[in-house]
């Protein structure tokens, strides 16, 4: 670093006919081998992710091309039941865990100044909420209604504990879409006369919509493929439930527990709940992203 | 936090905006209308506040039944909670539990999947923010993150069934020829999971593609705001892309580094159904990674069937209840990070 002839920007070496001196070889060296390091560690990183996919399908395909797949449950040899009961419980979760995690957003960014105790309190407990490992809540849900209730295991349990789990997911994308909405629009309704919920509810809300809907969407992907509270908060079935508050109820997760401990026969029919789960979570994320890029406001 | 401080905006429900009624009287229509809006903005903010306060509830909430249903059976222990490292046995009238095996079990993966995923996320985020071109920004950061929408069952099915036979060969490799090192001995009684590579060294492996994209998440948006002036002061000097990524990117970007990586630990520490289908057997406490071993949320998965009186269901809560305070720990430590440094 005692030398100063680079010329380039980039660290190219020097221009023809210029009057700097070359880099020395061994900085150039080291550059070259940052470089090469770097670009390693990219293709380390995604080879585990094409392995995963290619060996996903070769499984997975076989089993879920058969049309019985997808409409008879377990008992004829589908998997309809699996889905739905994954449907049904995330579909509960997400019902209960958006207007909550929306309105806690709200408080964040709208009504606290940032540096009170509850949103002092509150922005930790949603960080501290996020990390919660899914058997952790999954074990309080089921302290709360087996041990201390000593109500009957279903599938509304299993989405109560994936509300623990979404909940600082919709918090956290929903606060950083709220804090980006400018704050000329805020104040040209207050200067209307329209009353701060009201401005709110149809001019915040509304002009971060599609943030607040790619958010909770990516959230719904993340919990729809968690497996830890099925194992222990709901019993497993081959009939099709559709009711998640009364008796067993399976999703593709215990399906694929189930279906493993089987042993060797049955792994094609893992492979295939394997694959049914990734492609429920790719058409969410799909979902999410085309959400994102059609109904994003227009930047200027 | 710079954006925290435009959050609280004056609006009309603040009574010094709040226009007072004049002296003359205003028409009863007007009056009505704005005490009804009044009323609004006074639930709604009951609303909004009382969710948030939820959120504290639901922490504290969680610590407390855990608390509650764990003491019982903390109580009866007859061994000590945190050194018994003997089996389980909470059948019959007497209860004899230990954590020591299960943290020794999950602080090594944990601790195998950090040094993995590490080095490597810090090699994405370094071509992200400083060597991709352009148009290899978008992708990558894509495939990136992809790896995070895969469900972690997925991840243990292939773990145990793809990725642990092809280790197989590699971990007969590691035992044959750096045997003498503590890490690669052969198994002592467990054989099973050197025949299906189902062994800590697998679960590690599995766990490091599992937080790779948080980590590289986090470090990458902390890259990416390192002041312009650092790197052009550097380039000024005659730095070369590497010499700007040492003297620069780095020394601003390291504590954001580190909080991401404690944030991967911290969802390493509590994965649980990777690791269930992975490694189940309990294992030494020695730091062979061909063992297999047993983690808090394996334990707890493992034994889900045998929840059946309050005593034995106590003795999971309790392991339960360290792996919270343990992530607690860890994640509140990650955070403390990121906020001294935006302080």
């Amino acid at each position: 670093m005692t030398t100063v002839e680079t010329p380039g920007l980039d660290g190219a070496p020097t221009r023809k006919g210029s009057s700097f001196k070359p880099l020395a070889g061994s900085r150039k060296a080291v550059d070259l081998a940052a470089h090469i390091l770097v670009v390693v560690a990219v293709i380390i990183a995604l080879i585990p992710l094409v392995w995963l996919l290619l060996t996903l399908v070769w499984h997975g395909i076989e089993p879920i091309l058969n049309p019985d797949w997808w409409l008879s449950s377990a008992r004829y040899g589908g998997a309809a039941n699996a889905i739905v009961g994954t449907l049904v419980q995330t579909l509960l979760a997400t019902v209960i865990s958006v207007p909550l995690g929306i309105l806690v957003a709200i408080y964040l960014v709208e009504y606290s100044d940032g540096t009170s105790l509850l949103a002092r309190a509150t922005t930790f407990m949603v960080d501290i909420l996020s990390g919660v490992p899914s058997i952790v809540a999954a074990l309080f849900v089921y302290a709360v209604w087996r041990t201390t209730l000593g109500l009957p295991r279903m599938g509304f349990l299993v989405a109560v504990a994936l509300v623990l789990l979404m909940m600082p997911l919709v918090v956290r994308s929903t606060e950083e879409m709220l804090k980006i909405v400018p704050q000329d629009l805020r104040e040209a309704s207050y200067a209307l006369g329209v009353p701060k919920w009201k401005t709110i509810v149809r001019i915040v809300l509304p002009t971060a919509l599609s943030g607040i809907v790619t958010g909770v969407m990516l959230a719904v992907a993340r919990v729809m493929g968690e497996s830890a509270p099925v194992l222990i908060l709901v019993g497993s079935t081959k009939a099709m439930n559709w009711n998640p508050f009364a008796g067993n109820q399976e999703s593709l997760p215990l399906m694929m527990v189930q279906q493993y401990g089987q042993g060797q026969g049955a792994f094609d029919k893992v492979w295939g709940a394997a694959l049914t789960l990734v492609i429920l979570v790719a058409i969410v994320y799909i979902g999410a992203k085309v959400v994102a890029t059609v109904f994003a406001p227009k930047k200027s | 936090m710079t954006t925290s401080s435009t959050g609280r905006h004056a609006g009309p429900d603040d009574a010094d905006v709040t226009p007072s009624a004049p002296s003359g009287g205003p028409p009863p229509v007007t009056l009505t209308g704005s005490a009804a809006s009044r009323l609004g903005d006074v639930l709604f903010r009951r609303l909004a506040t009382g969710s948030g306060m939820l959120v504290t509830v639901v922490i504290a909430l969680i610590a407390a039944f855990l608390l509650i249903s764990a003491a019982p059976s903390l109580a009866d222990n007859e061994a000590n909670f945190f050194t018994y490292s003997g089996d389980w046995i909470v059948d019959g009238g007497v209860l004899k539990f230990g954590i020591p095996k299960l943290l020794y079990a999950t602080l090594l993966v944990s601790a195998i999947a950090l040094l993995i995923a590490m080095p490597i996320a810090l090699g994405i985020s370094v071509f992200l923010t400083e060597y991709a071109p352009k148009r290899l920004i978008a992708p990558v950061t894509y495939l990136v993150d992809l790896l995070a929408a895969v469900p972690s069952i997925v991840y243990g099915l292939w773990g145990i069934l793809v990725l642990g036979p092809a280790m197989v060969p590699v971990n007969k490799w590691l035992v044959n020829n750096l045997g003498f090192l503590p890490f690669f001995r052969e198994p002592k009684d467990n054989v099973t999971n050197m025949s299906t590579g189902g062994t800590l060294l697998t679960a590690g492996i599995v766990l490091a593609v599992m937080i790779l994209p948080i980590i590289t998440a986090v470090t990458r948006e902390v890259f990416i705001q390192t002041p312009v002036a650092h790197r052009e002061a550097a380039l000024a000097l005659g730095a070369t892309k590497w010499e700007v990524v040492r003297t620069a990117v780095l020394p601003f970007g390291f504590s954001g580094y580190i909080s991401g990586s404690m944030l991967g630990l911290g969802r390493a520490l509590g994965e649980t159904m990777a690791l269930y289908l992975i490694i189940s057997n309990s294992g030494p406490i020695d730091f062979n990674l061909m063992e297999s071993g047993e983690t808090f949320a394996t334990k707890i998965a493992n034994n889900a069937a045998e929840f059946d009186s309050p005593a034995k269901t106590g003795a999971f809560i309790s392991a339960g209840l360290a792996l919270f305070v343990l992530t607690f720990i860890v994640n509140a430590a990650a955070r403390a990070i990121v906020g001294r440094r935006q302080a």
